[in-house]
């Protein structure tokens, strides 16, 4: 297992700069998810430390060892593709030998770790099938395997479940987390998920357009988030955010408060409004309430809170869980 | 009721095209079958009597058959080789990103649209002519002999120039089929620590092998049939040294006005396609499946 490192890391793609002096440490062992909205770099990060594209400039040292210029298949590390990019014309057997057959690693050493691979991540009953004749999660964990092989010093996984079902891809995301603990290997994972960020990361960075918005451990972002984006960004259903007058009451440009640190109540409290949608999870309720010189503020109630459309609610935010932010969006005291 | 009702109607609409086809193909069969078991000489009009499998018998054991079944072999197998190893090294540097792409490829594709009479003159002329050809004279520059290429090599020298005509073909879907190859199977195979050799096998050549397939069933079909270009550089000749299968038919009919022995020929070419058909499609049709 590795720790990698990314000193002052740039890339340009023709003149226009995806990601700009970049410092981040990966230490041994952890799971480091990458989470942003489409665009903000984050894979193109992940193929930086690949060796899928070149730095355009700054160092990239695993283990301590600069491996800026090494290519893609001496710095020990393997990659699972968002499309799995299995080899369609070979078995599952031969997939997950690929990677040793190219080490020149001889045939009884490969039918062990293949037969091992098999092993751990159940696919024993599919060796002799060709990727075509399996399903979504099965070529997953087929792609997985080859990546487990090689033995690597780290893993890359590059949103590998968004082209999974929603039931699937809960489940593979814990058969990822198991797999972590199991071998206890650095992870990178990227995804545009951030509730997928929030349940496998020991810790997250936040990306936004080619700079780290914030690093720190899932509790960390989502108790003291530093910018308006990472606010807006971890936390499902997204935080409500208010601007003047209720914001310069708490001095601050904007004020920021989570659907979940507000109390309901239909006789009184600190806002007034109209309900303009009510959704019935049953576990909960999320009521989006209409209320003068705010706007809409969602929030979150008991599933058995009886409201609807049109009825008058009071909310009241919970102090102790303002989130307070200057004019350039970053966070205030905390 | 409703399905047979529309049973008959799609006859009855398919109709005019498999009568077409028949007339198209089975009337000329029929003739030829029916002129190769009879004497029919245009120079000796004798009758036309009935003779049975004469033809045949005529026909399989002339000594130029045999030659030009060899040669009718030799000539599709090294077009084959050519296009194909050709085909898949141009298809691999077109699809790399160039300055002028566009054009190339247009330049690249163009020998496929030159009629073969034509380029089979443009290279008796300019290239393979032993005075004034360019070969000629680049082996004068290099003090060697200048080869009179299609009288001393006369089936290499028709091989190259059909290969020049069928290269593009070749290109074309070979770097059309690498175009939809998976920009991430080859990521992944850098990753899993394959150099540009090793991925070209394992990861390229697989996924090509399905377009080769393709080129070389199509190409075989055409390449049986090599005409134009025999007829306008070398006749054949010298001897019979590039007479394939069609040029041998066309020089019964029409060179000797042997009717009857032509048909047959045609019979026989017509029956050795087919059984090299069923032997190409065994042999690269398992590509073709799934």
């Amino acid at each position: 297992m590795a720790s990698i490192a990314l000193k002052n890391v740039s890339k340009s793609f023709g003149g226009r700069e995806v990601i700009s002096s970049l410092d981040l440490q990966i230490e041994r062992g952890e799971l480091v998810v990458f989470v942003g909205p489409s665009g903000c770099g984050k894979s193109t990060l992940l193929r930086l430390i690949a060796g899928l594209e070149e730095v355009s400039s700054g160092q990239l040292l695993i283990d301590g060892r600069d491996a800026t210029q090494l290519p893609p298949a001496w710095r020990g590390l393997s990659m699972v593709f968002q499309s799995y990019a299995l080899y369609p014309h070979m078995s599952v057997r031969d997939n997950i030998a690929f990677p040793l057959k190219m080490a020149g690693r001889d045939k009884e050493t490969i039918e062990r770790k293949v037969n091992e691979a098999a092993r751990v991540l159940n696919l024993q009953d599919y060796l002799d099938r060709k990727p075509r004749e399996l399903s979504g999660g099965q070529r997953q964990r087929v792609a997985i395997g080859r990546a487990i092989v090689r033995e690597p010093v780290a893993f890359l996984f590059d949103e590998p479940l968004s082209n999974l079902d929603a039931a699937l891809r809960v489940n593979m995301r814990m058969e990822i987390a198991a797999l972590h603990r199991q071998l206890g290997a650095t992870m990178i994972y990227v995804t545009h998920d951030q509730i997928e960020a929030m349940t496998l990361a020991d810790r997250i960075v936040v990306l936004n357009a080619g700079r780290v918005e914030q690093v720190g451990s899932p509790l960390e972002l989502y108790r003291r988030p530093a910018t308006l984006f990472v606010a807006g960004f971890i936390g499902s259903p997204r935080m409500n955010f208010i601007n003047g007058a209720e914001a310069s009451r708490h001095a601050a440009t904007t004020i920021g408060i989570r659907p979940e640190h507000l109390s309901v109540s239909t006789t009184a409290g600190r806002w007034q409004g109209k309900v303009s949608l009510a959704e019935h999870l049953g576990s909960d309720t999320f009521v989006h309430v209409e209320v003068a010189g705010l706007g809409a503020i969602a929030a979150r109630a008991a599933g058995g809170l009886d409201v609807r459309h049109g009825d008058t609610l009071w909310l009241t935010p919970d102090e102790s869980c303002l989130h307070r932010f200057d004019e350039q969006g970053r966070a205030i005291g905390a | 009721m409703a399905s047979t009702h529309n049973g008959a109607t799609a006859r009855l609409m398919l109709s005019p095209a498999v009568v077409l086809l028949l007339v198209w193909m089975a009337v000329p069969l029929a003739m030829t079958l029916w002129y190769s078991l009879h004497d029919y000489q245009l120079l000796m009009p004798r009758g036309n009597e009935f003779v049975g499998l004469e033809n045949y018998v005529y026909f399989l054991t002339d000594p130029a058959f045999f030659q030009s079944l060899a040669n009718t072999l030799a000539l599709v197998m090294g077009v084959l080789t050519i296009t194909v190893a050709g085909g898949i090294g141009l298809a691999l540097l077109l699809d790399r990103p160039m300055y002028g792409q566009g054009i190339v490829r247009v330049l690249v594709v163009s020998p496929f649209f030159v009629m073969p009479t034509v380029s089979a003159l443009v290279w008796k002329n300019m290239f393979m002519n032993p005075v004034n050809g360019l070969f000629a004279w680049l082996a004068q520059v290099f003090g060697m002999r200048a080869i009179d290429w299609l009288a001393e090599v006369p089936l290499l020298s028709l091989t190259i120039i059909v290969a020049w005509g069928w290269l593009p073909f070749a290109t074309l879907i070979l770097l059309t089929a690498l175009q939809s190859l998976d920009a991430e199977q080859q990521e992944a195979a850098k990753m899993d620590g394959a150099n540009s050799f090793a991925r070209f096998v394992h990861i390229t050549l697989p996924h090509l092998a399905r377009p080769i397939a393709v080129v070389i069933l199509i190409q075989t079909i055409f390449l049986l049939s090599v005409f134009a270009e025999i007829l306008v550089t070398t006749n054949g000749g010298p001897g019979n040294q590039s007479t394939n299968l069609a040029y041998l038919v066309y020089s019964q009919a029409l060179l000797r006005f042997d009717v009857g022995s032509a048909s047959a020929g045609g019979v026989v070419a017509v029956v050795l396609a087919n059984i090299l058909a069923i032997f190409l499609m065994r042999l690269v049709g398992k590509n073709l499946e799934s």
